[in-house]
């Protein structure tokens, strides 16, 4: 504040710009003097803001490497025909591409039912919910359990009051999104969780949505536009869960086609 | 739980029902205003029609009005013809209100005018026929082994249809039967455009390989080689007027990648004029009705030329983006010539030239002078309306979408203009002066074209999300919704006699919609 004041009324050094470039020079070295010789507190923090300034450093320089691919060859037409005023375009074909797929799959009924992790390994009970004592004064006695798994928690969910509540879903292990696969094109999409429909190891816990690997997920597609031969707009298809979502930190799925 | 109030019963239920409905129809002219004086005017001649009519305001609908001016005609109860009135004011900004039902909620009550003024009403007739709405699939006729890619309906009727094809054949197939007719092969590319001559004799089709090639529509034979002469692939065709050829010389324009468009004649099946001038491909030719050929460009501009010399009258720049699609206000009536709904074709050659001329004339005179309006659609998401007779400058511009605008149409009888965006919207506009009306929603993908009905009161589009929707012109709502294609839809086209919808796309199946 008195910096810039001091600035309008006497006007920047003669050597202002000099100094601002050589000490933006330096920078580099005296970051590297922090990284090196900080501790305890200060380190922590020194290091979760350069860890940020990485990352986004990183964005940056990949969008721009993006930008800078030349198109390969504009003027090769595709192989499909297309008509006169798409063929100057560059489409963006994921969606398309899945959408079709989606359809011609789905003309083979054997398909139906077939997931692609038909069989998962067991989880007791005792790894699943861990038990939590709770109540004060008359009620030191009761206990919940808390499940030490991630899991989905709907919109719609209201919770009841603590003292009937059971089962307790650690906020830290909600997932709204799964990074959805599909099998034969490889594309990936980020897609909302609609709900769980069926958890392989016990049917309690598709009622309390808990992801674990083999999971049948339903995704919303609504963002992808596909529309049933009827004409309905598609919103929700099958996902089976395809990694383990507790170790990963993520929920990846492959769509059932 | 005895506080939860018991679900409304059925009597409950329907007396809530109809008091809504009667509720809504409150809405109703007070009938303590009297009368007011109404002046009709000839939209086409601008000449007033009878004296001035006191008419009282309770009454003064759009339906008594038609009466009054059918009268006022002198016109028999058999050949009465429904009207559109347009209000005008007298003063400078010259706006124009289209009556909608009635007087009163249109001028009187918007405060516009009062019952003490004259009130000038222009009316133009509208179609004497009505078209139904396609409702139902007639055939899904398989035949070609590639995506479709172009159709067009015969001008003479809605009994054959043509369609150019991924597979390098174009077919005319006929549509009252649903059966193919004849097979047009001799391309060695995709056939991406087609057009019927006016009088429907020869179909034209433009390829990827760069060629022209002309068919015999009767016996589905090639008449000639191909046309030679493009350097990249065939993007669209125009046919010269039918009142504007010369006897026995027809003539056909053709636009390309390479950035040229090439007049050839049809007989000698030579080049008559080379016309390039533009820097990019060239994405759409239309030729007007006044010895104009218009063409739209990559290079965002539109450029009019001559049809007789070949020399460039115009270069319209407005647009920031390519352009994609023209529409000409009278391109209609240009495609179907001397065919109209009577279907009576005149006998001699010459009554035919003066029966399209005398129908050009009459669908294109606005206050005695002949106006072929245009529009063009862009990259840029806007169209701009244009009267390239009159002025270099366009009249509007028709902001709205929010992505590329692909495909834009004028209706038959000249009042609308229908826009398909990549936005999933087709979206209405004012014909005369380019003001936004309504948008049809509904599709889930880019909507990649449009097709009025000869009435003018429907509108059917086709989408990427494989169905084709047909909307009400007048309401703005969806009027039928046709699922059944099994993949995107490429092209449709309504049968100029409001018959019956034919449509192609990507799932190789041509399919004949009708009500």
């Amino acid at each position: 504040m008195y910096i810039e004041r001091w600035q309008k009324q006497h006007g920047k050094r003669l050597d202002h710009d000099e100094r601002v470039r050589k000490r933006q020079a330096r920078e580099a070295h005296q970051q590297s003097k922090d990284a090196q010789n900080l501790r305890g507190l200060r380190a922590k923090l020194y290091q979760q803001k350069r860890h940020a300034e990485k990352i986004q450093m990183r964005k940056r320089i990949k969008a721009q490497e993006e930008k800078n691919v030349k198109s390969s060859a504009p003027d090769e037409p595709s192989k499909t025909p297309l008509p006169q005023y798409l063929l100057d375009r560059s489409q963006a074909t994921n969606a398309k591409a899945l959408s079709s797929a989606i359809k011609d799959k789905r003309k083979e009924q054997a398909a139906k039912f077939a997931v692609p992790l038909p069989k998962v390994k067991g989880i007791s009970e005792e790894e699943m919910f861990k038990v939590v004592n709770t109540g004060k004064k008359t009620h030191k006695k009761s206990w919940k359990r808390m499940i030490t798994k991630p899991t989905f928690v709907g919109n719609d969910f209201t919770r009841v009051n603590p003292k009937r509540e059971r089962f307790i879903r650690p906020m830290g292990l909600r997932y709204k999104k799964a990074n959805v696969t599909h099998p034969e094109l490889g594309v990936t999409v980020q897609l909302p969780i609609i709900s769980v429909k069926k958890n392989p190891q016990n049917p309690l816990y598709t009622s309390l949505g808990v992801l674990t690997k083999g999971t049948i997920v339903e995704v919303n597609v609504s963002e992808l536009g596909l529309v049933t031969t009827s004409g309905r707009v598609v919103w929700g298809k099958y996902a089976q869960i395809s990694n383990n979502p507790e170790n990963d930190g993520c929920v990846n799925a492959v769509l059932l086609v | 739980m005895s506080t939860l109030v018991p679900p409304p019963t059925k009597r409950q239920k329907t007396e809530i029902a109809e008091k809504a409905r009667l509720q809504q129809e409150i809405e109703s002219i007070p009938d303590n205003l009297g009368s007011v004086r109404v002046q009709f005017f000839d939209q086409a001649t601008g000449s007033a029609t009878g004296p001035a009519v006191s008419v009282p305001v309770a009454d003064a609908n759009v339906k008594n009005l038609e009466t009054l001016l059918n009268t006022l005609q002198g016109n028999e109860d058999d050949e009465r013809v429904p009207y559109r009135f347009t209000y005008q004011s007298q003063d400078k900004d010259n706006q124009a209100i289209d009556i909608l039902a009635d007087l009163y909620h249109s001028l009187l009550q918007p405060g516009l005018r009062t019952t003490e003024d004259t009130i000038s009403l222009y009316f133009t007739p509208q179609a004497v026929f009505r078209v139904k709405a396609v409702s139902r699939c007639a055939a899904s006729i398989a035949g070609h082994g590639e995506a479709i890619l172009a159709t067009a309906f015969s001008p003479v009727s809605s009994s054959t249809m043509v369609t150019g094809s991924g597979d390098s054949t174009a077919r005319v197939w006929d549509c009252d039967t649903g059966t193919p007719l004849h097979t047009l092969k001799g391309h060695t590319s995709w056939v991406l455009a087609v057009a019927y001559s006016p009088n429907g004799a020869i179909i034209a089709t433009g390829s990827m390989d760069n060629s022209v090639r002309l068919w015999d529509a009767k016996k589905g034979q090639s008449l000639g080689g191909p046309l030679k002469g493009h350097a990249k692939w065939i993007t669209s065709l125009a046919w010269e007027p039918y009142h504007a050829q010369e006897t026995g010389r027809p003539r056909l324009a053709s636009a390309s990648k390479d950035s040229t468009v090439r007049v050839w004649d049809v007989v000698s099946k030579r080049i008559d004029i080379v016309l390039s001038g533009h820097k990019g491909s060239v994405t759409c030719v239309r030729w007007g009705g006044m010895g104009k050929i218009y063409t739209a460009s990559h290079d965002k501009t539109i450029k009019v030329w001559d049809a007789k010399q070949g020399t460039l009258i115009q270069t319209l720049q407005a647009h920031a983006h390519r352009v994609n699609h023209l529409a000409l206000s009278t391109d209609f009536v240009l495609r179907t010539a001397y065919h109209d709904h009577t279907k009576k074709v005149p006998e001699a050659d010459a009554d035919k030239v003066t029966a399209a001329r005398k129908r050009f004339e009459q669908a294109a005179t606005v206050n005695n002078k002949i106006v072929e309006r245009l529009v063009s659609a862009s990259d840029d998401f806007t169209m701009y309306l244009w009267e390239p007779e009159s002025s270099n400058k366009p009249v509007a511009r028709l902001l709205g979408h929010q992505k590329e605008v692909n495909h834009v149409t004028f209706s038959p009888d000249m009042a609308y203009i229908a826009s398909a965006g990549f936005d999933n919207h087709v979206k209405l506009w004012n014909g005369r002066d380019g003001k936004f009306i309504t948008t049809f929603r509904g599709h889930v993908g880019a909507v990649y074209q449009c097709c009025f009905s000869a009435d003018s009161r429907l509108l059917v589009s086709s989408s990427k999300d494989t169905t084709l929707k047909v909307w009400n012109v007048r309401t703005g709502k969806l009027a039928m919704d046709l699922p059944g294609h099994k993949d995107e839809v490429f092209a449709v086209d309504w049968s100029p006699d409001g018959e019956k919808v034919g449509s192609g796309g990507k799932d190789k199946a041509v399919r004949i919609w009708r009500n």
